[in-house]
């Protein structure tokens, strides 16, 4: 995952020849991504009997990788890359902040309503809503039913929490 | 003449009550999810399939026909209510049908819209059921180093057509390869790419993959840029039916457009966008009435729509007769198979043709469903699009970690789905197509297991690729296709440079 250096402070780019570093991100990972994969086959003892082995087939999309990397790498020098739009990342953390909360109340136990309605409070926040409070019980109203439908009547084993015990 | 008692049997299978109504809240659900915003088909049939997990194959792959169809319908309600294509699939339809409904005649662009749906369904379904076992009989020959060869050709087009840039779609492909490498290999029980963490030996999940780039990645790119614009959806005003008139003009476009989708989709190229946009510039091409077009001309709905949706039943046929998903939502189909540990191909036509033509059979049912349905309950499909952004959105996550969490409830397999949710937003931002990235997790360990069987059985000598001429044509086919977008793109520069 590659931090997205260049959208805080991209204006609109014209279509223009500059560098862009977002390109150069973009090609450094494909190189890294191509070097883990090599890094990886190189560990796996060569027990070659007929034809290829399992180290065969990461080399080749290693090497493709690779190749990529350079393409993008020559469209990023070029200035090729299509013109985007700002991006406000407040949102976009807000909503992985939400991800993040939901997987630490699962590991912990906190089961599937608190879970979700945590996720459901975030990405309403991210998309403008200020009225927490209400958007948290609507969750929890939701959540219950998913659980419930699901649960009960689908036999799916959903985490239960503290909050499904008292179901 | 084996097609029609085949596909009778099917229909014997399709039209158990159980498995009606199966195939009846398959509908239901896919139009209700197809017809959210920036919901595709493929994102539909991924958000659902943890739905049909504890069904047993027959009836869960019934629903999956239903989900299919379902979504198709709803995404193009979307993209003429509101103007958000949920796939490129049904741009061509929102060029017109959005300023047919702006107009106030967006009753007659939904009924030409279901109407021709309906039209091309059927007869490119027809189309697949006669084909299928023709190109059964001729797959049944294949060797693993033809497979292998097959495999190739989709990649290069899957990649090369989906998109606009060739490197940024073989990039996106590659990824796919990188992550379909991960976990034990099936042929010396080696672990690669696991880096110790025991979640990964089984590999990456292709619902986890595809919830994580489509549903997340949207989720997060929506929210970036609601700075930018809101959309705003045309209310559904006036007379639902279409007049006599319309009929008139619709009908031809419903027939050529099914033309053009059926056969594009049906060749392992993947992308409904070609004959979508080539149905359209016909029927401006042809059409009576040229200067409504561009203000709401009812055949540049009829056309693209019927095309998009015989594609659609296209790329049944490469999917089903060979197990080779030209589409994001044909790969999210195979995921559905797989999950019951079925692969399709000629052996499912022989092992479980009860299966293979149930399938086929409701195709037909659900098309019908969607027809009596779709109209009447037209008002429902609106009230779902009027559902605030902020809910929408959080409801779509919900649902998206509620998959993952019933599958496999596990830190690391969640942290999965929010790092291909990054990853699908990053990709969305630089314009990478997404689709190749689900092929390639797919048919990435496929295409290494028939080589490698190809390869041990040549004792490891490679001329066994060229030796058979079906793998050598496919070989060379992949290569032009593979080359022909470079070429082709450095004329341009080369005429570019001489005006």
């Amino acid at each position: 995952m590659t931090a997205d250096n260049a959208s805080n402070d991209a204006p609109q780019a014209p279509p223009s020849r500059r560098i862009d570093p977002a390109g150069l991100v973009i090609a450094a990972a494909l190189a890294v991504l191509a070097a883990v994969l090599v890094w990886d086959a190189s560990r796996l003892p060569t027990t070659t009997m007929y034809g290829m082995g399992p180290e065969a087939m990461p080399i080749v999309v290693a090497v493709g990788l690779g190749l990529l990397a350079i393409g993008n790498l020559i469209d990023a020098l070029r200035g090729n890359l299509p013109p985007r739009e700002s991006a406000d990342p407040k949102p976009v953390l807000l909503i992985l902040g939400g991800l993040a909360l939901l997987i630490a109340i699962i590991g912990f136990g906190g089961g599937f309503i608190l879970a979700t309605s945590v996720l459901f409070v975030a990405t309403s926040a991210a998309f403008g809503r200020r009225a927490i409070l209400t958007d948290l019980v609507i969750a929890l109203v939701m959540s219950t039913l998913i659980y419930l439908a699901f649960d009960r009547l689908l036999t799916l084993s959903l985490p239960a929490g503290p909050l499904e015990r008292l179901l | 003449m084996e097609s029609f008692a085949a596909l009778a049997h099917g229909m014997a299978v399709a039209v158990q009550p159980m498995n009606l109504l199966y195939a009846l809240i398959g509908v239901f659900l896919g139009t209700a999810v197809g017809v959210l915003p920036g919901i595709g088909p493929a994102l539909t049939v991924a958000l659902l399939l943890p739905v049909t997990y504890k069904l047993d194959p027959g009836g869960s792959l019934i629903m999956f026909a239903g989900i299919y169809y379902g979504g198709m319908y709803g995404g193009s309600t979307t993209a003429i209510l509101i103007n958000t294509p949920g796939e490129s699939a049904s741009m061509a339809t929102a060029l017109e049908g959005n300023k047919m409904a702006k107009a106030g005649r967006g009753g007659p662009a939904l009924a030409t819209a279901a109407i021709g749906s309906f039209v091309a369904g059927t007869i490119a379904t027809i189309g697949l059921a006669f084909l299928a076992p023709w190109l059964v009989d001729f797959a049944v020959r294949f060797g693993p180093e033809d497979y292998f060869a097959l495999m190739c050709v989709a990649f290069v087009t899957v990649s090369a057509t989906f998109g606009d840039s060739p490197i940024r779609g073989l990039t996106s492909l590659f990824i796919g390869l990188t992550l379909g490498l991960i976990g034990i290999d099936k042929l010396t029980g080696q672990a690669r790419l696991a880096f110790g963490i025991p979640e990964l030996l089984d590999g990456v999940e292709v619902t986890t993959l595809a919830v994580g780039l489509f549903a997340v990645g949207e989720a997060l790119y929506v929210a970036s840029r609601r700075h930018h614009a809101e959309e705003q959806i045309e209310p559904v005003r006036g007379s639902l039916w279409m007049t006599m008139q319309d009929w008139k003009r619709s009908w031809k476009a419903w027939l050529r457009g099914t033309m053009f989708g059926f056969p594009i989709g049906a060749l392992p190229a993947g992308g409904a966008e070609i004959p979508t946009f080539l149905s359209y510039s016909t029927e401006k091409r042809l059409t009576k009435h040229p200067e409504e077009f561009g203000k709401g001309a009812i055949e540049g709905v009829a056309g693209p729509e019927a095309a998009n949706n015989a594609s659609a039943a296209g790329t049944l046929v490469p999917l089903l007769t060979l197990g080779l998903p030209t589409s994001a939502t044909a790969a999210m189909m195979l995921a559905g198979f797989q999950q019951y540990g079925l692969n399709p191909g000629p052996l499912l036509f022989a092992e479980r043709p009860d299966l293979v033509w149930g399938l086929i059979a409701s195709l037909f049912i659900a098309n019908v469903m969607l027809l009596v349905l779709n109209l009447p309950l037209v008002g429902l499909w609106v009230r779902l699009l009027a559902i605030p952004q902020p809910w929408l959105y959080a409801g779509i996550l919900v649902f998206a970690t509620m998959g993952t969490i019933a599958a496999k409830p596990s830190v690391v397999e969640l942290s999965m789905l929010a790092g291909f949710g990054l990853l699908g937003f990053l990709m969305r931002r630089f314009d990478f197509p997404i689709a190749p990235v689900v092929v390639g997790l797919i048919l990435g360990p496929i295409a290494e297991s028939q080589l490698r069987r190809a390869l041990a059985i040549s004792l490891g000598d490679p001329i066994v690729l060229l030796q058979s001429p079906m793998s050598a044509t496919l070989l060379a086919i992949a290569l032009i296709a593979l080359v022909a977008p470079f070429v082709l793109k450095g004329l341009d520069r080369f005429k570019a440079s001489e005006d």
